[in-house]
């Protein structure tokens, strides 16, 4: 009897330091998958507002991906402005508006092109549609381009960083 | 200790430490395989070779190949294509077996199915089975990764994208997975080494588990009869080869094994030399781009059918579905209420069961790989719904059978 709980004890205690220190390699193993601090250092792009041209499609790239900047014509801001959904998704510097987006369909990640002549998105992977503030018209995206956290500086535009119209956008649910 | 003598011969000395006369008969001369068996029995051997080829292609391709996002694509196509003597060689039978073992693959399942092999203690072969199916899926994804073309990227930002579950929109996940953003060079190296050492260990390891289970219910037979092992094999040893139900794994079987493997070879040899390009994408000769997607984005061959069941549907929906798909087929010992273990042909509703199923993954491949516009899209919908509905009734359909 004393044998059996002194074994007990020594399976009790040798479980639990074996236990210890398969969460610790396993928290370890997790950290080490993480991205590097070099890859989040290098996530900022600032972008010159001023250069954009209506109704013509321009892509950047912010972390390796691409991001759409569409500065919006007239007739787009008029559409746009029918509906306050579609307005919110529309970022105002000075008086013009532009549609910034991560350029991937939500889909499943692949670019969709642009249409100048139907002023309209079109994923070439399974037949997404999104109009020119970049919400989707048609599935199966199962919503609009999403917007990258962005900051308003003077004419600049500097992606990575949230500015409190982001936070805003963010809070309407417009960014995701 | 164990007493040991001197050594009458090379054999005698190695017998008494390793036992290797047992150990022979174990494995081969005295493990019995049923007689009432046909060509379709051959494909586990067919399958081990393809393995073999793979394993040995892949060992010199890793001695040329460089895991960086610069130079991987360069060190495929310049340096082990044109510059290393046989490159080529080992590339093709690399492309061509990681495409034709998913066929084998194909046909190993759909025999399991017809036959009725993973029922009445076969279970465990069949779930080790379907874990070698995931295993093998995720060797061929992350080796499609590595030569760093336009595909391997898009492949591997679509498929890392499902890991942010839809709408739970887990992008932390995915960027955990990726070890970046984007898939990048933390990416392409822990593919590679996925790939080359953690996968093909699993694989060996499952391989190992799939052998195993075989031992105590052993093979299944054309007729799904019952054999008694123990007293067919005494039968056979003691002469009445011609009464017994079964003969010899080696040299008996294995020399019909070889025969099908044989006429395997000159098949795969023929793709190899004179149809190899069926294995490689076009778009992946293009070097990766983040900033441009191929126009149309496509799985291999063998992957169309699972993708299929996730394309018609909105994103979540699609997901479920997808995940379905993907585990399903490990449920089916548990979904055939039937008692039954014989052909599918004598099985009433499940013989239309098996031919649906077979006949609707065709649909779905051949709707994978055509752009997402109409009809397609429509066929792909109803081959996707048709393939869920064939899982839901079977449970009813087979509780139904009368007992054989």
């Amino acid at each position: 009897m004393e044998n059996k709980s002194r074994r007990g004890f020594m399976g009790m205690a040798f479980g639990a330091v074996a236990g210890v220190g398969a969460v610790a390699s396993l928290f370890a193993m997790k950290k080490s998958w993480d991205p590097l601090p070099s890859v989040k250092a290098a996530g900022f792009t600032t972008l010159d507002m001023s250069a954009y041209n209506d109704n013509e499609l321009i892509t950047e790239k912010w972390r390796g991906k691409p991001i759409f900047v569409l500065k919006q014509d007239v007739s787009m801001v008029e559409t746009a402005k029918k509906s306050i959904q579609e307005l919110e998704r529309l970022i105002k510097i000075g008086d013009s508006y532009y549609m910034v987006a991560i350029g991937l369909c939500t889909h499943l990640g692949c670019i969709p092109g642009y249409r100048e002549s139907t002023k309209d998105f079109l994923c070439a992977c399974h037949g997404g549609m999104y109009d020119a503030t970049a919400s989707v018209t048609k599935a199966p995206p199962p919503r609009g381009l999403d917007i990258p956290p962005f900051k308003i500086k003077g004419s600049t535009l500097v992606l990575g960083e949230e500015g409190p119209e982001y936070k805003k956008m963010k809070k309407t649910g417009v960014t995701l | 200790m164990a007493h040991f003598t001197k050594a009458t011969s090379i054999k005698d000395w190695l017998n008494q430490r390793l036992a290797i006369e047992k150990v022979e008969k174990v494995m081969a001369s005295e493990y019995w395989i049923p007689k009432n068996i046909n060509f379709l029995w051959a494909m586990g051997m067919v399958l081990v070779i393809t393995f073999a080829l793979l394993l040995v292609s892949g060992i010199f391709l890793l001695m040329y190949y460089q895991p960086n996002i610069d130079l991987a694509f360069d060190s495929v196509n310049y340096t082990i294509m044109r510059e290393v003597d046989f490159g080529w060689l080992w590339r093709h039978v690399h492309g061509v077996a990681a495409s034709v073992v998913f066929l084998i693959i194909y046909i190993h399942m759909f025999t399991a199915i017809y036959y009725g092999s993973y029922k009445k203690g076969r279970e465990m072969i069949w779930i080790s089975g379907m874990l070698l199916f995931v295993a093998f899926s995720a060797e061929a994804f992350s080796g499609y990764m590595l030569p760093w073309g336009q595909m391997s990227y898009w492949a591997g930002m679509v498929i890392t994208n499902l890991f942010s579950g839809g709408s739970l929109h887990a992008d932390g996940l995915v960027e955990w997975i990726r070890g970046d953003y984007v898939p990048a060079q933390a990416f392409l190296n822990r593919f590679f080494m996925l790939h080359v050492l953690l996968v093909p260990l699993a694989i060996i390891g499952l391989i190992g588990l799939h052998f195993g289970a075989l031992r105590i219910p052993h093979v299944n037979n054309q007729d799904g009869e019952e054999i008694d092992f123990d007293e067919e094999s005494k039968k056979y040893l003691a002469g009445d080869k011609a009464g017994s139900k079964v003969i010899r794994f080696a040299n008996d079987f294995m020399s019909k094994d070889m025969l099908v493997v044989a006429i395997y070879l000159v098949f795969f040899f023929y793709l190899v030399f004179f149809h190899y390009d069926f294995a490689m994408d076009p778009v992946n000769f293009d070097p990766a781009d983040g900033l441009k997607t191929p126009e149309h984005i496509y799985p291999e061959w063998y992957f169309l059918w699972s993708y299929e069941i996730l394309r018609p549907f909105s994103t979540d929906i699609g997901l479920i579905a997808f995940a379905f798909a993907q585990v399903i087929f490990m449920a089916l010992p548990f979904l055939d209420r039937s008692p039954n273990t014989i052909p599918a042909s004598r099985r009433g509703l499940f013989k239309y069961w098996f031919w649906a199923m077979l006949i609707d993954m065709i649909a779905l491949t051949a709707m994978g790989k055509v752009p997402p516009v109409e009809p397609f899209g429509t066929i792909g919908l109803y081959a996707a719904l048709i393939f869920i509905g064939l899982w839901v009734v079977l449970p009813f359909i087979t509780k139904l059978e009368k007992k054989a």
